[in-house]
């Protein structure tokens, strides 16, 4: 058994998150803001297949479930309501560290169409996180209540990401986002999300900052989005070099852990 | 003027925060961004939060927040 990034990323995935894997199946996060109806969501998507614990040291719950679609299970995991992922209390700093570090196949963020405008902000943010997002649109009952009518079409044009009206609590939607989430995983449709372009000043700053963290984080390129990383560092954030800090630690641990048990059982054998 | 001094049903525009750190960005993700329009409905019995339209939803904002936003009408 030789050393492979995927032994070790499920270690990572286990020790620091709490997520039980199964055979491999796709891991799929579920974001939004609170009050959007993500768990029901969740619910209608899990059924009985789900169980409730806690993020790893800290008090803010996690539930995690199983799907299945096409012969193929999916294990889902719902991720604290939040309005940012920008670490300013607990639960956002879940929620990122998660779509950051543990890198779900998929994100689903669940937003709530008569409160659209103010649910964007997180969609946008985890847009500029990862490629792999779906954008659900619940509540659409509500916002027919209320008169409001949303273009979804123009919408997916403008975010260049696949978005699916829904109403959670009476079942609708919750194939199509199976369906989407099945087509995004294997690979069957790639999505190009818009991407915010910042004054002059910034992207210069970024341009100068990421070849540095290339050279820095060189084994780790590949995983953490340097461009996101870069924004963050020129925000001011504090937590996500400790964060990187962290979990690149642990990855580190368990490439440590494998290379010692192989070394204990050649010793043996 | 401060928003807590703005009266309930007059229209107001943001046009700074004078808070900081945490806090500011928290006021910046529920989308108090210079140049929105803010509208206070409703004070709780209390007094404080009160409700205050904004970007077509309902927000409730303390004293504490609303000394720290200053807005124009």
């Amino acid at each position: 058994m030789g050393l492979t990034a995927e032994s070790s990323g499920i270690n990572v995935l286990k020790d620091d998150f709490n997520i039980e894997l199964d055979r491999n199946n796709p891991i799929i996060a579920l974001a939004g803001n609170p009050n959007t109806g993500k768990s029901t969501v969740f619910n209608g998507l899990t059924g009985l297949r789900q169980h409730t614990g806690n993020w790893p040291g800290k008090t803010v719950t996690q539930a995690q479930g199983i799907f299945t679609y096409q012969n193929k299970e999916f294990t889902i995991v719902d991720l604290p309501g939040t309005y940012s992922l920008l670490a300013n209390s607990t639960e956002e700093m879940v929620a990122r560290d998660f779509i950051c570090f543990a890198r779900p196949d998929a994100t689903i963020v669940v937003a709530d169409a008569s409160n659209l405008e103010r649910n964007l902000n997180l969609v946008l943010q985890v847009m500029e996180l990862t490629d792999n997002v779906i954008l659900c649109v619940n509540l659409m009952d509500e916002a027919e209540r209320k008169n409001i009518k949303i273009d979804i079409e123009k919408l997916k044009e403008e975010l260049g990401i696949q978005i699916i009206p829904a109403v959670a609590r009476d079942g609708k939607g919750l194939k199509e986002i199976k369906e989407t989430v099945y087509q995004i995983t294997n690979k069957h449709l790639i999505t190009k999300p818009w991407k915010i372009k910042y004054s002059r000043e910034i992207e210069d700053a970024v341009k100068k900052i990421v070849p540095i963290l290339e050279d820095n984080l060189y084994n780790l390129s590949s995983q953490i989005n340097l461009r996101w990383l870069a924004l963050r560092l020129i925000e001011g954030d504090r937590t996500i070099l400790q964060s990187i800090d962290k979990y690149f630690l642990s990855y580190r641990k368990s490439i440590d852990n494998i290379y010692e048990s192989e070394a204990q059982t050649d010793g043996v054998g | 003027m401060i928003l807590t001094t703005l009266p309930i049903g007059s229209q107001g525009k943001i046009k700074e925060l004078t808070a900081r750190g945490k806090q500011r960005r928290r006021l910046l993700d529920l989308g108090l961004i210079p140049g929105t329009t803010i509208i206070p409905k409703m004070k709780s019995p209390s007094g404080d939060p009160v409700a205050y339209l904004i970007r077509g939803t309902v927000l409730a904002l303390r004293k504490e927040e609303t000394d720290l936003i200053e807005v124009s009408v």
